[in-house]
């Protein structure tokens, strides 16, 4: 039998691990934009924050805008007084990530072609502030719990399992076994449709080479909105993930902060870069909180992420899987 | 027919390379000096002080700073927030602990003291660019911000964990503290704001202002024709930091009063300050004041067409502003990447022509 603090020191290791798993899904989104359009999409965590309170609207039947409609008008209206089952609306909502991924092309990325990365990565964080601020009118801004059937609460065959075998019993969310098996299928999915599909193939000519993804006659504008409506859908199952676990509420968006460290990570073009990246960090801040954290005051989460992937790009400065960067005058 | 060069004949070197070469822009600038120190305070008073005027000098300071970081130097920073709170800790640990010093040299030491932090921060710069320095400097952010909820000294023990100013005066007057004349903290934001508006004006047109710009423009270009990265960068990171360090320090000690550093000092004041140098322009110690100015009156001219003009809840208002900033943010990126500088600009070649544009 392994002392207590081992296993301990385990079980703070697998938890680490799992919500390595949701940084990464954030992270994902974030990857596929930037490979596709070179274009570092800050708004992705509002995305995710936008997603769970369209689906939450859609799953109580709330009049979108009502807040808006009663201030002007001075009516009473909130809901339309049904509930729809989490599968229907889930599908709605991806149909409205769809549509905003169009939208997005249509009136902001058409007109910032040939612009710099940093004007683009600007634009992202106004789109951001705006979409959440949409997100609010619409929807209301008070936090909703979002329940579309996903098991939660602590697993108890996970308990009893390690608890006969090590005679200690592991705490693991159910929901974050649900939420890895979900980002393994997500992983292998997005992989196969860039390997093997035609959009996919066009997809990484685009990411290649823009120019000569044009002259082989690939649609840019047709990449960009597949590729925002995957990042849209991305951003769906990183939303029902932390809306399941946390609630939905603005600090959701927050999530997309943390994701940048594990980009910085794993390298801003590479997809096992984001899940490697995001294993690392969710592991470290979770050891790192347990070890050292109540030495120095504890809450070192809010800031250990950062400060690891800083020190790690002192020393490799394109992250641990991302093309190595050449420059030329 | 009064903006031109034709006639205002140079017969020096250092009147051929005056800040404003033509007559009517220095005109234009000794008077809104004069209507700026000699006008206003007569006639400012306290709502006008504190929802205007005082928040607009102090964020120009600090878009200043950021400007000549991100404009001048090219190098994005995500930090501003975290900076601002070294400013603002230091300008209290200062004022606590050495109350008979005046509180301009606490000020302008709480500067010096951010720009020794953000040097420190700025080290990565010099391995690291573009998006990865932008995610870099948030680690400075979160950082910063959890060391002074953290550590009890940088907030001398107090139960609330809250920094409060202490009161002080300058030339007898209170410039801090429940006792201060709205006159008073205009004027002494004022006179700080102009003599570092005045600095930075002159440094980035001087030889360490066009080092930062070559670094800007293409950084392995401007090494080769001889420019130390080193010293530019840290030396842009040095003078950014110490502008917003001031205007952290101003922030606290004269805007606020008292100052809780999550709410005041977090992510999304690093946010603000990059929006006022986007909208008021890159590169333009001009675009700094538009900027400031443009986002500190939108939300005050919001709050009256909204809340009390169309009788709104103040919720929904505070979320249909955030749409409107984020929206205009979009737009000025797709109609004017240089920002209100750019359009000052334009009017300007306008007017050299007008009334005969042929």
């Amino acid at each position: 039998m392994l002392p207590d603090q081992i296993l301990f020191a385990l079980e703070v290791t697998l938890n680490g691990l799992m919500a390595g798993v949701m940084y990464a899904l954030v992270a994902l989104g974030f990857v596929l934009i930037f490979k596709a359009s070179g274009i570092f999409n800050y708004a992705q965590g509002v995305l995710a924050l936008f997603a769970a309170l369209t689906l939450v609207g859609f799953q109580n039947g709330q009049i979108p805008f009502a807040h808006l409609i009663n201030a002007t008008f001075g009516t009473n209206l909130h809901t339309f007084g049904w509930t729809l089952p989490g599968i229907v609306a889930i599908a709605l909502t991806a149909g409205v990530m769809v549509g905003l991924a169009w939208l997005i092309e249509r009136l902001v990325l058409k007109h910032l072609v040939n612009q710099a990365p940093i004007i683009l990565f600007m634009a992202t964080i106004g789109l951001a502030y705006f979409l959440e601020g949409l997100g609010d009118v619409m929807w209301g801004a008070d936090i909703k719990t979002l329940d579309v059937g996903l098991p939660q609460g602590i697993s108890e065959t996970v308990e009893s399992a390690t608890a006969a075998l090590l005679g200690y019993g592991f705490f693991i969310d159910n929901l974050d076994i649900v939420a890895t098996i979900v980002a393994v299928i997500l992983v292998a999915s997005l992989t196969i449709f860039s390997q093997y599909s035609k959009q996919g193939r066009a997809l990484r000519a685009v990411a290649d080479d823009h120019q000569a993804a044009l002259s082989v006659g690939i649609s840019l504008r047709f990449i960009w909105v597949l590729v925002w409506s995957i990042a849209g859908f991305v951003a769906l199952v990183a939303g029902i993930m932390w809306g399941t676990k946390s609630g939905v509420q603005f600090s959701l968006s927050l999530i997309a902060l943390k994701a940048l460290p594990v980009l910085m990570l794993g390298g801003f073009t590479s997809i096992p870069g984001a899940i490697v990246g995001g294993l690392i960090i969710g592991v470290g801040e979770k050891l790192f909180e347990f070890t050292i954290g109540p030495m120095i005051g504890g809450a070192t989460e809010n800031w250990f992420a950062y400060v690891l992937a800083l020190l790690f790009l002192v020393f490799r400065p394109q992250g641990l899987f991302g093309e190595k960067i050449i420059e030329r005058v | 027919m009064f903006y031109r060069e034709a006639g205002d004949f140079k017969t020096t070197y250092p009147e051929d390379a005056q800040t404003f070469p033509i007559q009517f822009d220095r005109v234009r600038y000794y008077a809104v000096l004069a209507i700026a120190f000699g006008v206003i305070p007569f006639f400012i008073n306290d709502y006008w002080a504190n929802a205007v005027f005082v928040p607009f000098l102090i964020y120009a300071i600090a878009a200043i700073g950021l400007n000549i970081l991100t404009g001048y130097c090219g190098q994005v920073s995500l930090g501003t927030g975290g900076f601002m709170a070294v400013g603002a800790y230091a300008c209290y640990k200062l004022m606590t602990s050495f109350p008979e010093v005046s509180i301009l040299i606490h000020v302008l030491l709480a500067g010096g003291i951010t720009a020794c932090v953000g040097v420190l921060f700025g080290l990565p710069s010099l391995r690291i660019k573009g998006f990865y320095l932008a995610v870099a400097t948030l680690a400075a952010q979160f950082f910063l911000v959890w060391l002074f909820n953290k550590v009890p000294w940088f907030y001398n023990y107090s139960a609330s964990g809250q920094i409060n100013s202490p009161e002080r005066t300058v030339l007898g007057h209170f410039v801090t503290g429940p006792n201060t004349s709205a006159a008073a903290k205009y004027l002494f934001c004022l006179v700080i704001l102009f003599a570092l508006a005045w600095v930075a004006r002159n440094l980035t047109r001087g030889t360490i202002g066009r080092r930062w710009m070559a670094i800007r423009d293409m950084d392995i270009a401007a090494e080769i024709i001889g420019v130390n990265p080193l010293t530019a960068k840290l030396s842009a990171f040095a003078v950014s930091s110490f502008f917003i360090g001031v205007a952290g320090a101003l922030f606290f000690a004269v805007y606020l009063g008292a100052a809780e550093v999550g709410e005041v000092f977090g992510i999304n004041k690093s946010f603000l300050v990059l929006f006022m140098v986007i909208i008021g322009g890159l590169g333009s110690i001009f675009g700094s004041f538009a900027g400031a100015a443009f986002l500190v009156l939108l939300p005050v001219f919001l709050k009256n067409v909204l809340v009390e003009g169309m009788g709104w809840p103040t919720d929904l208002a505070a979320h249909i502003e955030l749409m409107i900033v984020g929206g205009l943010i979009v737009v000025f990126l797709i109609l004017e990447p240089h920002g209100l500088a750019q359009l000052w600009r334009l009017t300007k070649e306008k007017l050299r022509l007008w009334p005969f544009p042929h």
